[in-house]
Protein backbone atom coordinates (compact mmCIF):
# COMPACT_ATOMS: atom_id res chain seq x y z
CA UNK A 1 0.00 0.00 0.00
CA UNK A 2 0.99 3.68 -0.63
CA UNK A 3 3.14 5.19 2.21
CA UNK A 4 0.38 8.04 3.29
CA UNK A 5 -2.31 5.68 2.52
CA UNK A 6 -4.61 3.51 5.38
CA UNK A 7 -7.02 0.69 4.63
CA UNK A 8 -9.99 0.40 6.51
CA UNK A 9 -11.44 -2.47 6.58
CA UNK A 10 -14.64 -4.80 8.52
CA UNK A 11 -15.61 -8.02 7.61
CA UNK A 12 -19.36 -10.15 8.30
CA UNK A 13 -18.72 -13.74 8.16
CA UNK A 14 -21.60 -16.10 7.50
CA UNK A 15 -21.55 -19.53 8.80
CA UNK A 16 -23.64 -22.38 8.52
CA UNK A 17 -23.85 -24.57 12.05
CA UNK A 18 -23.51 -28.01 12.02
CA UNK A 19 -27.22 -29.41 12.31
CA UNK A 20 -28.88 -32.34 11.03
CA UNK A 21 -31.92 -30.32 9.95
CA UNK A 22 -32.97 -26.74 9.79
CA UNK A 23 -33.78 -24.07 12.34
CA UNK A 24 -36.66 -23.41 12.21
CA UNK A 25 -38.43 -27.28 10.84
CA UNK A 26 -37.17 -30.74 10.61
CA UNK A 27 -36.17 -31.12 6.65
CA UNK A 28 -32.66 -32.44 6.49
CA UNK A 29 -29.77 -29.42 5.93
CA UNK A 30 -27.93 -32.10 3.58
CA UNK A 31 -25.96 -30.72 0.32
CA UNK A 32 -26.62 -32.09 -3.10
CA UNK A 33 -30.14 -33.42 -2.80
CA UNK A 34 -32.33 -32.93 -5.71
CA UNK A 35 -33.56 -29.75 -5.81
CA UNK A 36 -36.90 -28.72 -3.59
CA UNK A 37 -36.76 -32.17 -1.86
CA UNK A 38 -35.65 -31.50 1.13
CA UNK A 39 -38.95 -28.94 2.15
CA UNK A 40 -41.83 -28.23 3.75
CA UNK A 41 -44.65 -26.23 4.71
CA UNK A 42 -42.58 -23.90 6.86
CA UNK A 43 -39.00 -23.85 4.75
CA UNK A 44 -41.23 -23.17 1.72
CA UNK A 45 -43.30 -20.44 3.82
CA UNK A 46 -46.60 -21.31 3.10
CA UNK A 47 -49.47 -19.79 5.16
CA UNK A 48 -50.15 -20.72 8.06
CA UNK A 49 -46.57 -22.55 8.86
CA UNK A 50 -45.12 -21.72 12.00
CA UNK A 51 -41.30 -22.07 12.85
CA UNK A 52 -39.92 -23.97 15.86
CA UNK A 53 -36.52 -23.31 17.01
CA UNK A 54 -34.14 -26.37 16.70
CA UNK A 55 -32.49 -26.92 19.81
CA UNK A 56 -29.11 -28.06 19.21
CA UNK A 57 -29.16 -24.23 16.93
CA UNK A 58 -28.80 -22.83 20.44
CA UNK A 59 -26.21 -24.97 21.36
CA UNK A 60 -23.92 -24.68 18.42
CA UNK A 61 -24.20 -20.98 18.34
CA UNK A 62 -23.07 -20.83 22.02
CA UNK A 63 -19.94 -22.94 21.35
CA UNK A 64 -19.90 -20.52 18.05
CA UNK A 65 -19.59 -17.39 20.54
CA UNK A 66 -17.65 -18.95 23.02
CA UNK A 67 -14.89 -20.12 21.15
CA UNK A 68 -14.36 -16.11 19.48
CA UNK A 69 -14.56 -14.22 23.12
CA UNK A 70 -18.14 -13.09 22.66
CA UNK A 71 -20.75 -12.81 25.20
CA UNK A 72 -23.60 -14.36 25.28
CA UNK A 73 -27.08 -12.42 25.87
CA UNK A 74 -29.45 -14.41 27.95
CA UNK A 75 -32.26 -13.27 26.06
CA UNK A 76 -32.30 -12.42 22.38
CA UNK A 77 -35.07 -11.74 20.01
CA UNK A 78 -35.75 -12.71 16.38
CA UNK A 79 -36.51 -10.46 13.93
CA UNK A 80 -38.18 -10.20 10.35
CA UNK A 81 -35.93 -8.50 7.95
CA UNK A 82 -38.11 -7.62 4.85
CA UNK A 83 -37.00 -7.68 1.33
CA UNK A 84 -38.29 -9.30 -1.83
CA UNK A 85 -36.46 -12.09 -3.87
CA UNK A 86 -37.60 -15.26 -5.32
CA UNK A 87 -34.88 -17.14 -3.00
CA UNK A 88 -36.98 -15.75 0.20
CA UNK A 89 -40.47 -17.40 -0.16
CA UNK A 90 -42.16 -16.05 2.91
CA UNK A 91 -40.99 -12.31 1.44
CA UNK A 92 -39.07 -12.12 4.97
CA UNK A 93 -35.75 -13.73 6.43
CA UNK A 94 -35.91 -14.66 10.32
CA UNK A 95 -32.63 -12.95 11.86
CA UNK A 96 -31.54 -11.00 15.03
CA UNK A 97 -31.56 -7.31 14.68
CA UNK A 98 -30.88 -5.27 17.73
CA UNK A 99 -30.90 -7.99 20.83
CA UNK A 100 -28.47 -10.71 19.08
CA UNK A 101 -27.09 -13.71 20.54
CA UNK A 102 -24.10 -12.29 21.53
CA UNK A 103 -22.18 -9.01 21.20
CA UNK A 104 -19.22 -7.54 22.17
CA UNK A 105 -15.95 -9.79 21.71
CA UNK A 106 -12.09 -9.32 22.14
CA UNK A 107 -10.20 -11.92 20.01
CA UNK A 108 -6.89 -12.22 19.90
CA UNK A 109 -5.44 -12.95 16.44
CA UNK A 110 -2.14 -13.75 15.09
CA UNK A 111 -1.37 -11.85 12.27
CA UNK A 112 1.84 -12.06 9.81
CA UNK A 113 3.63 -9.25 7.97
CA UNK A 114 4.07 -10.93 4.65
CA UNK A 115 6.49 -10.13 1.72
CA UNK A 116 5.21 -9.14 -1.80
CA UNK A 117 5.06 -12.72 -2.64
CA UNK A 118 2.75 -13.50 0.29
CA UNK A 119 5.76 -15.63 2.43
CA UNK A 120 5.05 -14.38 5.76
CA UNK A 121 8.13 -12.67 7.27
CA UNK A 122 6.78 -12.24 10.95
CA UNK A 123 3.80 -13.56 13.07
CA UNK A 124 2.41 -10.97 15.76
CA UNK A 125 -0.86 -10.46 17.82
CA UNK A 126 -3.23 -8.47 16.72
CA UNK A 127 -6.75 -7.68 18.62
CA UNK A 128 -10.02 -7.79 16.45
CA UNK A 129 -13.51 -6.38 18.01
CA UNK A 130 -16.18 -8.44 17.11
CA UNK A 131 -19.38 -6.49 17.47
CA UNK A 132 -22.24 -8.87 16.95
CA UNK A 133 -22.53 -12.99 16.45
CA UNK A 134 -26.54 -13.51 15.71
CA UNK A 135 -28.63 -16.35 14.28
CA UNK A 136 -30.67 -16.38 11.48
CA UNK A 137 -32.25 -18.81 8.94
CA UNK A 138 -30.49 -19.02 5.08
CA UNK A 139 -32.15 -18.43 1.93
CA UNK A 140 -32.74 -20.83 -0.86
CA UNK A 141 -30.53 -20.40 -4.06
CA UNK A 142 -31.59 -18.95 -7.30
CA UNK A 143 -29.82 -20.86 -10.39
CA UNK A 144 -28.85 -18.45 -13.46
CA UNK A 145 -27.08 -20.76 -15.73
CA UNK A 146 -26.80 -24.56 -16.55
CA UNK A 147 -30.91 -25.06 -17.57
CA UNK A 148 -32.61 -24.00 -20.70
CA UNK A 149 -33.65 -20.55 -21.41
CA UNK A 150 -31.72 -19.04 -18.33
CA UNK A 151 -31.32 -15.94 -20.47
CA UNK A 152 -35.27 -15.23 -19.46
CA UNK A 153 -35.81 -17.04 -16.70
CA UNK A 154 -34.13 -17.67 -13.01
CA UNK A 155 -34.84 -20.86 -11.53
CA UNK A 156 -34.47 -21.35 -7.28
CA UNK A 157 -34.19 -23.98 -5.42
CA UNK A 158 -35.19 -23.68 -1.91
CA UNK A 159 -33.56 -26.87 -0.17
CA UNK A 160 -30.84 -24.13 1.67
CA UNK A 161 -33.66 -22.13 2.80
CA UNK A 162 -33.95 -22.55 6.51
CA UNK A 163 -30.73 -23.29 6.92
CA UNK A 164 -29.11 -22.49 10.75
CA UNK A 165 -26.44 -19.56 10.43
CA UNK A 166 -24.13 -17.56 12.80
CA UNK A 167 -23.37 -14.37 11.22
CA UNK A 168 -20.50 -12.23 12.98
CA UNK A 169 -19.64 -9.32 12.26
CA UNK A 170 -16.45 -6.85 13.16
CA UNK A 171 -15.69 -3.42 13.99
CA UNK A 172 -13.53 -1.48 11.28
CA UNK A 173 -10.18 -3.20 12.89
CA UNK A 174 -8.17 -4.34 9.99
CA UNK A 175 -5.44 -2.34 8.24
CA UNK A 176 -4.47 -4.51 5.77
CA UNK A 177 -5.92 -7.68 3.42
CA UNK A 178 -3.87 -9.81 5.18
CA UNK A 179 -4.71 -9.18 9.17
CA UNK A 180 -8.12 -10.17 7.07
CA UNK A 181 -7.33 -13.03 5.69
CA UNK A 182 -5.58 -14.28 9.06
CA UNK A 183 -8.98 -13.48 10.88
CA UNK A 184 -10.95 -15.05 8.74
CA UNK A 185 -8.55 -18.41 9.17
CA UNK A 186 -8.58 -17.65 12.79
CA UNK A 187 -11.96 -18.13 12.90
CA UNK A 188 -12.79 -21.00 10.46
CA UNK A 189 -10.47 -22.89 12.61
CA UNK A 190 -12.37 -21.85 16.04
CA UNK A 191 -15.66 -22.66 14.67
CA UNK A 192 -14.44 -26.66 13.26
CA UNK A 193 -12.33 -26.99 16.26
CA UNK A 194 -15.90 -26.64 18.55
CA UNK A 195 -18.05 -28.27 16.32
CA UNK A 196 -19.92 -25.65 15.60
CA UNK A 197 -19.33 -25.24 11.44
CA UNK A 198 -17.93 -27.24 9.13
CA UNK A 199 -16.37 -23.73 7.85
CA UNK A 200 -15.60 -25.27 4.52
CA UNK A 201 -15.63 -21.93 1.88
CA UNK A 202 -16.07 -24.44 -1.09
CA UNK A 203 -19.32 -26.13 0.00
CA UNK A 204 -20.83 -22.74 0.56
CA UNK A 205 -20.94 -23.43 4.18
CA UNK A 206 -18.65 -20.29 5.24
CA UNK A 207 -18.96 -17.14 3.62
CA UNK A 208 -17.47 -13.32 3.70
CA UNK A 209 -17.94 -10.05 2.97
CA UNK A 210 -15.61 -7.24 3.52
CA UNK A 211 -16.42 -3.34 3.86
CA UNK A 212 -13.32 -1.56 2.34
CA UNK A 213 -12.29 1.80 2.60
CA UNK A 214 -9.41 4.27 2.55
CA UNK A 215 -8.21 7.34 3.80
CA UNK A 216 -5.33 9.32 4.41
CA UNK A 217 -3.09 8.25 7.15
CA UNK A 218 -3.39 12.13 8.90
CA UNK A 219 -7.52 11.84 8.48
CA UNK A 220 -9.69 10.70 11.30
CA UNK A 221 -12.54 10.43 9.55
CA UNK A 222 -13.29 7.03 7.55
CA UNK A 223 -13.64 7.05 4.00
CA UNK A 224 -16.53 6.07 2.10
CA UNK A 225 -16.79 2.22 2.29
CA UNK A 226 -17.38 -0.16 -0.14
CA UNK A 227 -18.67 -3.85 0.28
CA UNK A 228 -17.18 -6.68 -1.72
CA UNK A 229 -19.41 -9.97 -2.27
CA UNK A 230 -18.70 -13.24 -3.94
CA UNK A 231 -15.54 -13.41 -2.30
CA UNK A 232 -15.44 -17.38 -2.09
CA UNK A 233 -12.31 -18.45 -0.59
CA UNK A 234 -9.92 -16.48 2.02
CA UNK A 235 -7.10 -15.98 -0.64
CA UNK A 236 -9.94 -14.76 -3.23
CA UNK A 237 -11.46 -12.17 -0.48
CA UNK A 238 -7.47 -11.27 0.64
CA UNK A 239 -7.09 -10.46 -3.37
CA UNK A 240 -10.28 -8.59 -3.69
CA UNK A 241 -9.71 -6.10 -0.82
CA UNK A 242 -6.03 -5.86 -1.94
CA UNK A 243 -7.62 -4.69 -5.48
CA UNK A 244 -10.00 -2.60 -3.70
CA UNK A 245 -8.19 -0.36 -1.69
CA UNK A 246 -5.44 -0.04 -4.54
CA UNK A 247 -8.67 1.07 -6.63
CA UNK A 248 -9.85 3.36 -4.09
CA UNK A 249 -6.81 5.17 -3.46
CA UNK A 250 -6.00 5.87 -7.47
CA UNK A 251 -9.49 7.02 -7.69
CA UNK A 252 -9.14 9.70 -5.09
CA UNK A 253 -5.67 10.47 -5.75
CA UNK A 254 -6.59 11.49 -9.71
CA UNK A 255 -9.41 13.49 -8.30
CA UNK A 256 -12.07 11.02 -7.97
CA UNK A 257 -14.51 10.32 -5.49
CA UNK A 258 -15.56 6.66 -4.06
CA UNK A 259 -19.28 6.01 -4.36
CA UNK A 260 -20.81 3.58 -1.56
CA UNK A 261 -21.80 0.58 -3.59
CA UNK A 262 -21.62 -3.11 -3.67
CA UNK A 263 -18.54 -4.60 -5.50
CA UNK A 264 -18.33 -8.00 -6.89
CA UNK A 265 -14.98 -9.69 -6.95
CA UNK A 266 -14.39 -11.37 -10.43
CA UNK A 267 -10.89 -13.64 -9.96
CA UNK A 268 -10.58 -14.43 -13.41
CA UNK A 269 -10.57 -10.79 -14.20
CA UNK A 270 -8.75 -9.81 -11.11
CA UNK A 271 -10.93 -6.96 -10.58
CA UNK A 272 -13.80 -5.81 -8.83
CA UNK A 273 -17.38 -5.08 -10.84
CA UNK A 274 -20.33 -3.14 -9.21
CA UNK A 275 -23.18 -4.98 -8.67
CA UNK A 276 -25.37 -1.91 -7.23
CA UNK A 277 -25.20 1.27 -6.17
CA UNK A 278 -26.15 2.18 -2.57
CA UNK A 279 -29.07 4.68 -4.28
CA UNK A 280 -31.27 1.80 -3.86
CA UNK A 281 -30.01 0.44 -0.28
CA UNK A 282 -32.76 -1.78 1.30
CA UNK A 283 -35.08 -0.87 3.67
CA UNK A 284 -35.33 -3.78 5.60
CA UNK A 285 -38.53 -2.38 8.00
CA UNK A 286 -37.04 -4.85 11.07
CA UNK A 287 -39.42 -6.09 13.36
CA UNK A 288 -39.69 -8.75 16.35
CA UNK A 289 -40.89 -11.96 14.54
CA UNK A 290 -44.25 -12.86 16.68
CA UNK A 291 -44.39 -16.35 16.03
CA UNK A 292 -41.18 -17.14 18.29
CA UNK A 293 -40.97 -16.56 21.73
CA UNK A 294 -36.95 -14.37 22.59
CA UNK A 295 -34.59 -16.70 22.90
CA UNK A 296 -33.58 -17.47 26.77
CA UNK A 297 -30.52 -18.93 27.71
CA UNK A 298 -29.29 -19.82 31.58
CA UNK A 299 -26.20 -18.55 32.78
CA UNK A 300 -26.14 -22.25 33.78
CA UNK A 301 -26.34 -23.25 30.31
CA UNK A 302 -23.75 -20.79 29.22
CA UNK A 303 -21.18 -22.22 32.14
CA UNK A 304 -22.25 -25.99 30.87
CA UNK A 305 -21.46 -25.06 27.32
CA UNK A 306 -18.44 -23.26 28.02
CA UNK A 307 -16.88 -26.36 30.77
CA UNK A 308 -17.78 -28.93 27.79
CA UNK A 309 -15.31 -26.86 25.36
CA UNK A 310 -12.09 -28.26 24.34
CA UNK A 311 -9.46 -25.91 24.85
CA UNK A 312 -9.21 -23.85 22.21
CA UNK A 313 -6.23 -23.74 19.16
CA UNK A 314 -4.38 -20.92 20.70
CA UNK A 315 -4.08 -21.53 24.27
CA UNK A 316 -2.71 -25.08 23.09
CA UNK A 317 -0.50 -23.87 20.37
CA UNK A 318 0.93 -21.75 23.29
CA UNK A 319 1.11 -25.10 25.20
CA UNK A 320 2.64 -26.90 22.68
CA UNK A 321 5.40 -24.19 22.67
CA UNK A 322 5.61 -24.10 26.32
CA UNK A 323 5.81 -27.68 27.09
CA UNK A 324 6.98 -29.18 24.30
CA UNK A 325 9.47 -26.59 22.80
CA UNK A 326 8.12 -26.93 19.58
CA UNK A 327 8.65 -23.54 17.42
CA UNK A 328 5.38 -21.26 16.54
CA UNK A 329 5.42 -22.69 13.07
CA UNK A 330 5.85 -26.18 14.14
CA UNK A 331 3.20 -25.82 17.07
CA UNK A 332 0.76 -23.75 14.71
CA UNK A 333 0.59 -26.64 12.38
CA UNK A 334 0.05 -29.33 15.15
CA UNK A 335 -2.94 -26.82 15.74
CA UNK A 336 -4.45 -26.37 12.83
CA UNK A 337 -6.83 -28.79 13.21
CA UNK A 338 -8.28 -30.33 16.77
CA UNK A 339 -7.87 -33.88 15.31
CA UNK A 340 -4.52 -33.20 14.80
CA UNK A 341 -3.52 -31.83 18.03
CA UNK A 342 -4.93 -34.68 19.63
CA UNK A 343 -3.04 -37.38 17.33
CA UNK A 344 0.19 -35.18 18.23
CA UNK A 345 -0.29 -35.02 22.28
CA UNK A 346 -1.15 -38.96 22.03
CA UNK A 347 1.88 -39.47 19.97
CA UNK A 348 4.28 -37.81 21.82
CA UNK A 349 3.20 -39.44 25.14
CA UNK A 350 3.58 -42.32 23.58
CA UNK A 351 7.34 -41.82 22.24
CA UNK A 352 8.23 -40.43 25.75
CA UNK A 353 9.70 -37.76 23.13
CA UNK A 354 7.52 -34.80 21.96
CA UNK A 355 9.72 -33.06 19.26
CA UNK A 356 10.38 -36.09 17.55
CA UNK A 357 6.95 -36.80 17.72
CA UNK A 358 6.08 -33.62 15.89
CA UNK A 359 9.05 -34.21 13.57
CA UNK A 360 7.77 -37.35 12.28
CA UNK A 361 4.08 -36.21 12.17
CA UNK A 362 4.85 -33.20 10.33
CA UNK A 363 7.51 -34.42 7.66
CA UNK A 364 6.51 -38.48 6.92
CA UNK A 365 2.63 -39.05 8.91
CA UNK A 366 0.82 -36.10 7.11
CA UNK A 367 2.44 -36.65 3.65
CA UNK A 368 1.17 -40.57 3.55
CA UNK A 369 -1.71 -38.81 5.08
CA UNK A 370 -2.71 -36.53 2.12
CA UNK A 371 -1.62 -39.08 -0.70
CA UNK A 372 -4.04 -41.35 0.47
CA UNK A 373 -6.04 -38.66 0.88
CA UNK A 374 -7.55 -39.50 4.96
CA UNK A 375 -7.81 -37.32 7.73
CA UNK A 376 -5.63 -37.66 10.66
CA UNK A 377 -8.82 -39.26 12.67
CA UNK A 378 -8.91 -41.69 10.44
CA UNK A 379 -5.39 -42.93 10.05
CA UNK A 380 -5.11 -46.46 9.81
CA UNK A 381 -1.76 -45.53 12.00
CA UNK A 382 -2.61 -44.87 15.68
CA UNK A 383 -1.10 -42.21 17.51
CA UNK A 384 0.06 -44.55 20.11
CA UNK A 385 2.01 -47.13 17.27
CA UNK A 386 3.39 -43.97 15.78
CA UNK A 387 4.77 -43.55 19.16
CA UNK A 388 6.12 -47.08 19.60
CA UNK A 389 7.78 -46.75 16.20
CA UNK A 390 9.66 -43.23 17.03
CA UNK A 391 10.40 -44.99 20.54
CA UNK A 392 12.17 -48.16 18.64
CA UNK A 393 14.32 -45.31 16.24
CA UNK A 394 15.44 -43.27 19.71
CA UNK A 395 16.60 -46.70 21.36
CA UNK A 396 18.40 -47.61 18.34
CA UNK A 397 16.18 -50.56 17.52
CA UNK A 398 16.32 -49.15 13.71
CA UNK A 399 17.52 -46.65 12.05
CA UNK A 400 15.81 -43.52 11.00
CA UNK A 401 15.85 -44.12 7.40
CA UNK A 402 14.47 -47.78 8.11
CA UNK A 403 11.92 -46.26 10.34
CA UNK A 404 10.67 -44.55 7.20
CA UNK A 405 9.97 -47.52 5.46
CA UNK A 406 8.45 -49.13 8.24
CA UNK A 407 6.04 -46.49 8.85
CA UNK A 408 4.96 -46.85 5.06
CA UNK A 409 4.36 -50.47 6.12
CA UNK A 410 2.32 -49.60 8.65
CA UNK A 411 0.16 -47.53 6.53
CA UNK A 412 -0.68 -49.89 4.44
CA UNK A 413 -1.19 -52.75 6.55
CA UNK A 414 -1.82 -51.33 10.28
CA UNK A 415 0.60 -53.67 11.23
CA UNK A 416 2.67 -52.56 14.31
CA UNK A 417 5.89 -51.14 14.05
CA UNK A 418 7.35 -53.77 16.63
CA UNK A 419 5.77 -56.82 14.46
CA UNK A 420 7.13 -55.18 10.79
CA UNK A 421 10.83 -54.67 12.62
CA UNK A 422 10.36 -58.34 13.85
CA UNK A 423 8.83 -59.45 10.35
CA UNK A 424 11.79 -58.17 8.24
CA UNK A 425 14.34 -58.61 10.44
CA UNK A 426 15.21 -55.44 10.62
CA UNK A 427 16.35 -55.13 14.17
CA UNK A 428 19.47 -53.56 14.49
CA UNK A 429 22.32 -55.69 16.27
CA UNK A 430 23.51 -53.61 19.26
CA UNK A 431 25.29 -56.10 21.13
CA UNK A 432 28.75 -54.75 21.00
CA UNK A 433 30.09 -58.37 20.88
CA UNK A 434 28.45 -59.86 18.14
CA UNK A 435 29.32 -56.43 16.17
CA UNK A 436 32.94 -57.09 17.38
CA UNK A 437 32.95 -61.09 16.46
CA UNK A 438 31.89 -59.34 12.83
CA UNK A 439 34.57 -56.88 12.68
CA UNK A 440 37.30 -59.41 13.32
CA UNK A 441 35.88 -61.68 10.95
CA UNK A 442 36.30 -58.51 8.07
CA UNK A 443 39.36 -57.78 8.89
CA UNK A 444 40.49 -61.20 9.13
CA UNK A 445 39.66 -61.59 5.56
CA UNK A 446 41.16 -58.51 4.01
CA UNK A 447 44.91 -58.43 5.30
CA UNK A 448 45.77 -56.72 2.65
CA UNK A 449 43.33 -53.70 3.10
CA UNK A 450 44.21 -53.56 6.69
CA UNK A 451 47.85 -53.28 5.92
CA UNK A 452 47.03 -50.42 3.51
CA UNK A 453 44.86 -48.49 5.88
CA UNK A 454 47.32 -48.72 8.85
CA UNK A 455 50.28 -47.50 6.38
CA UNK A 456 47.82 -44.31 6.25
CA UNK A 457 45.44 -44.74 3.79
CA UNK A 458 42.46 -43.73 5.62
CA UNK A 459 40.05 -43.69 2.76
CA UNK A 460 39.55 -47.55 2.85
CA UNK A 461 37.04 -46.75 5.89
CA UNK A 462 34.30 -46.48 4.46
CA UNK A 463 35.48 -49.96 2.79
CA UNK A 464 35.52 -51.20 5.98
CA UNK A 465 31.60 -50.10 7.22
CA UNK A 466 30.89 -51.86 4.15
CA UNK A 467 31.79 -55.15 4.35
CA UNK A 468 30.73 -54.91 8.03
CA UNK A 469 26.93 -54.20 7.21
CA UNK A 470 27.38 -56.28 4.33
CA UNK A 471 27.91 -59.68 6.55
CA UNK A 472 25.12 -58.32 9.24
CA UNK A 473 22.80 -58.04 6.36
CA UNK A 474 22.51 -54.39 7.30
CA UNK A 475 21.47 -55.09 10.79
CA UNK A 476 24.51 -53.72 12.61
CA UNK A 477 24.26 -50.41 14.56
CA UNK A 478 26.13 -48.40 11.92
CA UNK A 479 27.16 -45.62 14.82
CA UNK A 480 28.27 -48.95 16.78
CA UNK A 481 30.25 -50.33 13.62
CA UNK A 482 31.75 -46.90 13.18
CA UNK A 483 33.27 -46.51 16.75
CA UNK A 484 34.15 -50.24 16.97
CA UNK A 485 36.17 -50.25 13.64
CA UNK A 486 38.35 -47.26 14.56
CA UNK A 487 39.13 -48.69 17.54
CA UNK A 488 39.78 -52.30 16.14
CA UNK A 489 41.81 -50.39 13.22
CA UNK A 490 43.75 -48.77 15.58
CA UNK A 491 45.11 -51.88 17.48
CA UNK A 492 47.39 -53.33 15.83
CA UNK B 1 -48.72 9.79 11.15
CA UNK B 2 -50.63 10.64 7.28
CA UNK B 3 -49.47 8.11 4.42
CA UNK B 4 -48.61 9.89 1.06
CA UNK B 5 -48.38 9.09 -1.78
CA UNK B 6 -44.55 8.69 -1.70
CA UNK B 7 -44.85 6.13 0.92
CA UNK B 8 -47.11 4.31 -1.60
CA UNK B 9 -44.73 4.56 -4.33
CA UNK B 10 -41.66 3.50 -1.71
CA UNK B 11 -43.66 0.45 -0.38
CA UNK B 12 -44.50 -0.76 -3.79
CA UNK B 13 -40.62 -0.17 -4.94
CA UNK B 14 -39.91 -2.38 -1.99
CA UNK B 15 -42.26 -4.86 -3.20
CA UNK B 16 -40.93 -4.64 -6.95
CA UNK B 17 -44.55 -3.80 -7.54
CA UNK B 18 -45.15 -1.46 -10.88
CA UNK B 19 -48.00 0.40 -10.10
CA UNK B 20 -49.83 3.50 -12.30
CA UNK B 21 -50.01 6.67 -11.10
CA UNK B 22 -53.63 6.02 -11.20
CA UNK B 23 -53.31 3.33 -9.27
CA UNK B 24 -51.43 5.24 -6.91
CA UNK B 25 -54.04 7.91 -6.18
CA UNK B 26 -56.08 4.94 -5.47
CA UNK B 27 -54.32 3.24 -3.46
CA UNK B 28 -52.76 5.61 -1.03
CA UNK B 29 -56.73 6.84 1.26
CA UNK B 30 -57.26 2.97 1.07
CA UNK B 31 -53.71 2.49 3.13
CA UNK B 32 -54.29 5.70 4.81
CA UNK B 33 -57.30 4.21 6.32
CA UNK B 34 -56.23 1.03 7.02
CA UNK B 35 -53.09 2.55 9.14
CA UNK B 36 -55.10 4.69 10.97
CA UNK B 37 -57.44 1.77 11.77
CA UNK B 38 -54.57 0.31 13.40
CA UNK B 39 -52.93 2.99 14.77
CA UNK B 40 -56.04 3.32 17.20
CA UNK B 41 -53.60 1.20 19.38
CA UNK B 42 -51.73 4.06 20.21
CA UNK B 43 -54.37 5.20 22.20
CA UNK B 44 -53.85 2.85 24.75
CA UNK B 45 -51.38 3.30 27.51
CA UNK B 46 -48.68 0.89 27.52
CA UNK B 47 -45.93 2.30 29.48
CA UNK B 48 -46.29 -0.18 32.18
CA UNK B 49 -46.45 -2.93 30.21
CA UNK B 50 -43.36 -4.85 28.96
CA UNK B 51 -42.61 -5.66 25.52
CA UNK B 52 -43.67 -9.34 24.45
CA UNK B 53 -43.24 -11.34 21.53
CA UNK B 54 -44.58 -15.23 21.15
CA UNK B 55 -47.42 -16.88 22.49
CA UNK B 56 -48.99 -16.63 26.10
CA UNK B 57 -50.36 -19.40 28.60
CA UNK B 58 -54.14 -18.70 29.73
CA UNK B 59 -51.97 -17.73 32.70
CA UNK B 60 -49.71 -15.07 31.28
CA UNK B 61 -46.45 -17.26 30.71
CA UNK B 62 -44.48 -17.45 27.97
CA UNK B 63 -44.93 -20.92 25.97
CA UNK B 64 -41.89 -22.56 25.80
CA UNK B 65 -41.20 -24.48 22.71
CA UNK B 66 -38.23 -25.82 20.85
CA UNK B 67 -37.38 -28.96 18.70
CA UNK B 68 -34.76 -31.51 18.62
CA UNK B 69 -32.68 -31.65 16.05
CA UNK B 70 -34.01 -34.48 14.13
CA UNK B 71 -35.46 -35.16 10.87
CA UNK B 72 -38.92 -34.88 10.17
CA UNK B 73 -40.32 -36.19 6.22
CA UNK B 74 -40.03 -33.70 3.77
CA UNK B 75 -42.49 -32.33 0.82
CA UNK B 76 -40.25 -34.45 -1.55
CA UNK B 77 -39.84 -32.42 -4.79
CA UNK B 78 -42.92 -33.76 -6.18
CA UNK B 79 -45.41 -32.22 -4.01
CA UNK B 80 -43.31 -29.04 -3.10
CA UNK B 81 -43.69 -28.03 -6.63
CA UNK B 82 -47.01 -29.08 -6.76
CA UNK B 83 -49.08 -26.01 -6.61
CA UNK B 84 -46.30 -23.61 -8.22
CA UNK B 85 -47.51 -21.40 -10.83
CA UNK B 86 -43.98 -22.64 -13.37
CA UNK B 87 -42.23 -25.55 -12.08
CA UNK B 88 -39.33 -26.55 -14.48
CA UNK B 89 -36.46 -29.16 -13.94
CA UNK B 90 -37.65 -29.63 -10.51
CA UNK B 91 -36.94 -26.12 -9.65
CA UNK B 92 -39.20 -23.01 -8.96
CA UNK B 93 -38.80 -20.87 -12.55
CA UNK B 94 -39.23 -17.05 -11.94
CA UNK B 95 -38.85 -14.72 -14.50
CA UNK B 96 -35.10 -13.57 -14.54
CA UNK B 97 -33.51 -11.74 -11.51
CA UNK B 98 -29.57 -10.65 -11.25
Amino acid sequence: MKENWEAVIGLEIHAQLSTETKIFCGCATSFGDEPNANTCPVCLGLPGALPVLNNHVVDLGARAALSLALHINEESVFSRKNYFYPDLPKGYQISQFDRPFSERGVLEVMTATRDEAGHVREWRPMTVRITRMHLEEDAGKNVHEGLPDTDRYSYVDLNRAGTPLAEIVTEPDFRSSWEAYDYVNHVRRALQWVGASDADMEKGNLRCEANVSVRRKSEEQFGTKVELKNLNSVRFMQRAIEYEIDRQIKLIESGGRVTQETRLWDDRAGETRVMRSKEEAHDYRYFPEPDLQPLVVTPEFIESVRAAMPELPEARRRRFMQDYELSYNDAAQLTSEIALANYYELTAKAASNPRGASNWIRSELLRELEAADVAVADSPVKPEELGALVRIIDEGGISGKQGKEVLIEMFATGKTAAAIVEERGLAQVSDTGEIEGVIAEVLAANPPQVAQYRAGKEGLFGFFVGQVMKASKGKANPKLVNELLKKKLSES
Amino acid sequence: MPITESDIEKIAKLAHLEITDEERRALTPQIASIVAYVEQLNELDTSQVEPATGGFTPEGERTRAGRDDVRHRSLGQAAALDQAPDPSHGYFRVPKVL
